[in-house]
């Protein structure tokens, strides 16, 4: 990198707010996607929206891509570096600015991680509900990029919803504020766009979220049963009879072993396992719990257990979490995948799951946000056996055209960054995206917030499709045109 | 507005016409009415498309030959915005009114921009689901219509707003492209959340053709109460109360007034067991305050509100304050209305949303033209002195309804330092200004 820009970043983030060095710079060559790597110009850590916006303004005259990252844990590449880019990291930007309990809104700073924002309100029996697995170490600014749901967005909602106010730095280095502590601001709502475009269109530098308080009681309950069609029959029963559970979550027979082998949550060993939360008022929990243990039964659940204690739910909820990490158990090399399909499907699509692990000889585990249809397809390979990581590659692309054949999506929560955009033009027409894109010229006409993500075929904003003009992060080759 | 602009859109050449009507069928172009007038400016002509692709295409040769266009779904909200600065089509999407799929099963539903509530509710009823939002005017409203204006009533407290409920849209753009995101899971990440975008739009940006929402079981049950309360402090502790219990309630909304002491109406949904026990809570957390069983114009508190029995001396305001801002906002609007002569009550939503009526006093004697004229100028004061109270605290109040004769006033209020962006999206989908001009934030 010109050393005379490095030294202009330098002076805005300190010597601590800047890392250049290549053996430093390694740790920021990839996200939770591993399989690719970037090694980025260099990472600042910018404290401050002032810091952000100074960096970015430097970016924007000398035209230099970058991409903002939280914490790294993001499962689609969404903070992969771009080549000739910076990475910009808001990790040092951690803090809890604000907690106003009587409106039930926090402000924080994007660097904040998820858990210690309920950490912060747990003394009021509030807490912030979106739960993504990674909650312990997954940042605000990471989850609002690729609107992160988790476990209980059935009944809670995603990131989206609990995210009400955005202080945004726009590409060209412009402060703006969309949405706002009170509901429906005058205007667009730019922040609903924000969320969830992988830092496509800015960087957020304060976030007003809402959070919720605790319900009076929780009820967690297990059931074993033969396959996950059955254990798929009880979830549509369930809904059938009127319930929106906090959470219900299956996994087969694979992911319990592996869930056992590396938590020993103590699950029954089973062909499909059944995880459902109600939670509220005490005596309606109560009344529904007995709804839904009938119907696991009427349905063949072979064991049914209601966790009687904290401790006991905390186990099962560790088990399910650990879930993919745990693959490492069982194999030394897995693939997580994650698409959606309409509940409904589940039978067909399982079916033809199982068909082309039979087929490629290939294990896959599976776990499921069963309520709301997102599925996490693990393929499971070993990267010493030549072919076998190209086959599982294969295997986990087929598994996202089974769910947009079915209907669904290529992805409910991992976001597509670079892992899946060619994927988009299958799950979009043309039309689609390019409307897409015009919202993005519109945030950053020079396309320099995390350029490469997303998008097929990344369009150069205020140009008609076809007409060639080389544009700098084309000629550096992070744009493609086709 | 240029020249050849001006020239196109005062006269509408026939050989668009003959295009439309060739496109259409000759029953469905025909020339506006004074009806169809639009916060009191006049169109052209009235398109009804009976398709999603010819409603793009007409919408394509009117941005062609720069005209404006206004769509409309049934009109009950037709006046929320900003008189448009021009206006030569409205775009109807009566024909567009179909159920496509109520995947009942996985608790979505697809359906076409026309379709009203109520014929979807019904339809979903039958599966034992719903839209869960309680809309103004669902006989009448359709879903276009509540999504561009983003109407949300006191459901909202617990099932979130449209911005929630939409999964996925397909919109008509002015260059006619008909573009569709999101999807019909309830769960999906990929790509922009143009849903959003267009929620609350008020069909500047395109012309939405369908929508797919995820829906809720009906309730079990359900029960309300009314609480009482001596003043707005009173009021404000309970609604502040509730929210910080761990009653588990739908909606909660309280009714302040110039004349009678303030009411708060809960309702709660589920099992009977469930509801029994928070009955029992609610009881114990309302203290010496009166709790009766609701009665059922509490469902249609807001349409009571709306039913103007004179639109000439009334204004209609929605207003966004936190919900701990409750009390002191009611006492701002009880000052502002008592400074400039005004009758008023509203509605407040514990999500902070609520509507506020305003209306002139009666003139007592005299020329009555120039005192309706003089209380017309004090009924803007109010909502000018409000707006300017509310947005110091970061609050809004956007003017829905106001008399014709009143001196005008914006209705949206601040847009922020967005509003350049906003612009800039704008410009990006709809560049010549196609959509509604003018009838949004800060001149969109």
């Amino acid at each position: 990198m010109d050393p005379l820009i490095l030294d202009e970043f330098r002076a805005i983030v300190g010597d601590r707010g800047l890392i250049s060095s290549p053996e430093e710079l390694h740790t920021y060559e990839c996200d939770g996607m591993t399989n690719l790597r970037v090694l980025p110009l260099a990472v600042l850590l910018p404290a401050s929206t002032a810091e952000v916006q100074a960096v970015v303004r430097v970016c924007h005259r000398e035209r230099i891509p970058f991409v903002a990252r939280g914490s790294g844990t993001g499962l689609s590449g969404g903070a992969l570096p771009v080549k000739n880019g910076i990475v910009i990291s808001l990790a040092r930007m951690n803090h809890i600015l604000e907690v106003d309990i009587p409106n039930a809104r926090v402000v924080v700073e994007p660097g904040v991680i998820n858990l210690d924002v309920t950490g912060r309100v747990q003394s009021q029996e509030y807490f912030y509900a979106p739960d993504p697995s990674s909650q312990l170490v997954c940042s605000i600014g990471g989850n609002l990029a690729e609107n992160a749901g988790g476990a209980h967005c059935l009944k809670y909602g995603f990131t989206t919803t609990h995210v009400l106010g955005l202080e945004v730095v726009l590409s060209d280095g412009t402060l703006v504020h969309l949405g706002r502590k009170t509901l429906d601001t005058p205007g667009y709502d730019l922040a609903g766009v924000f969320v969830g475009s992988e830092g496509t269109l800015g960087i957020a530098t304060k976030v007003i979220l809402r959070i919720v308080k605790r319900p009076e009681c929780v009820r967690t309950l297990l059931a074993a049963f033969a396959s996950t069609n059955e254990a798929g029959a009880a979830v549509s029963g369930i809904i059938a009879a009127g319930m929106l559970p906090a959470a219900i979550e299956m996994m087969d027979k694979l992911s319990i072993q592996a869930a056992e082998a590396a938590v020993h949550a103590n699950y029954p060993d089973c062909g499909g396992l059944l995880l459902v939360e109600l939670d509220g008022p005490l005596a309606e929990v109560e009344a529904l719990m007995a709804q839904v243990d009938e119907i696991c039964r009427k349905n063949g659940a072979s064991e049914i257990r209601l966790a009687q204690s904290e401790t006991e739910r905390a186990l099962v909820w560790k088990g399910r979490k650990a879930a993919f990490a745990a693959m490492g158990r069982i194999s030394p090399n897995y693939i997580v995948q994650d698409g959606v399909i309409p509940r409904t499907a589940l039978p067909q699509v399982m079916s033809e799951i199982a068909r082309l692990s039979r087929e490629t000889g290939l294990r896959v585990a599976n776990v499921f946000h069963a309520g709301d249809g997102n599925l996490h397809p693990l393929v499971l390979f070993d990267r010493r056996i030549p072919g076998q990581e190209e086959t599982a590659e294969a295997l986990s692309s087929t598994i996202l055209e089974l769910c947009i054949a079915a209907g669904g999506s290529i992805t409910g929560e991992h976001g597509v960054g670079e892992d899946k955009k060619r994927m988009m033009a299958k799950m979009f027409a043309e039309p689609d995206l390019e409307t897409m894109q015009r919202v993005r010229c519109a945030f950053d006409p020079l396309l320099l917030s995390n350029p490469t993500k997303i998008f097929p075929t990344p369009r150069l904003c205020g140009e008609k499709p076809g007409e060639y003009v080389p544009h700098p992060i084309e000629a550096a080759g992070l744009a493609e045109r086709f | 507005m240029d020249a050849a602009t001006k020239s196109q859109s005062t006269v509408l050449h026939s050989a668009l016409r003959y295009k439309l009507i060739a496109l259409l069928g000759p029953d469905h172009v025909h020339a506006a009415s004074a009806a169809d007038a639009v916060a009191g400016v006049p169109s052209k002509l009235v398109l009804v498309p009976g398709t999603e692709m010819e409603l793009a295409e007409v919408l394509r040769l009117c941005d062609e030959a720069g005209l404006a266009v206004i769509p409309r779904g049934s009109g009950t909200k037709l006046g929320w915005g900003n008189p448009p600065s021009r206006a030569d089509i409205i775009l109807s999407t009566e024909r567009l009114n179909e159920i496509i799929e109520h995947a009942w099963a996985d608790l979505t539903v697809s359906v076409e921009a026309g379709c009203t509530v109520q014929k979807l509710q019904e339809a979903l009823a039958q599966h034992g689901q719903r839209l869960a939002l309680d809309s103004l005017w669902p006989e009448k409203a359709t879903i276009g219509g509540i999504l561009s204006t983003n109407d949300s009533g006191a459901l909202r407290l617990r099932f979130g707003s449209l911005r929630d409920l939409i999964i996925g849209v397909t919109i008509a753009l002015p260059d006619g492209t008909l573009a569709r995101s999101g999807g019909k899971v309830v769960k999906n990440v990929a790509g922009y959340d143009l849903p959003k975008l267009v929620t609350g739009a008020l069909g500047t940006l395109g012309v939405i053709t369908r929508a797919v929402f995820r829906l809720y079981p009906l309730p079990l049950n359900s029960r309300a109460f009314t609480v009482s309360a001596a003043d707005a402090g009173e009021a404000q502790k309970f609604v502040l109360a509730v929210q910080d219990s761990r009653l588990a309630h739908a909606f909660l909304q309280s009714h302040f007034s110039d004349e009678a002491s303030p009411v708060s109406d809960i309702l709660f949904e589920g099992t009977e067991a469930g509801l029994a026990a928070q009955e029992t809570q609610l009881r114990i957390l309302a203290g010496p305050a009166s709790v009766s069983e609701a009665s059922t114009s509490t469902w249609t508190a807001r349409e009571e509100l709306w039913a103007l029995l004179d639109p000439q001396s009334t204004a209609i305001a929605k207003i966004s304050i936190l919900p701990a801002n409750l009390a002191n906002t009611i006492q701002r609007i009880d000052g502002a209305a008592h400074l400039h002569h005004l009758r008023w009550n509203a509605l407040m939503y514990a999500t902070g949303i609520g509507w506020l009526r305003l209306v002139c006093k009666a003139p007592a004697s005299g020329d009555t033209a120039e005192r309706s004229r003089a209380a017309l100028v004090q009924l803007r004061g109010a909502l000018q002195l409000l707006r300017v109270e509310l947005e110091r605290q970061g609050a809004s109040l956007v003017a829905l309804h106001t008399p014709e004769k009143m001196p005008a006033l914006d209705v949206w209020g601040d847009a922020g330092d967005a509003l350049p962006l906003m612009k800039s999206v704008k410009h990006r989908i709809d560049p010549k200004n196609t959509l509604n001009p003018g009838r949004f934030v800060g001149g969109i």
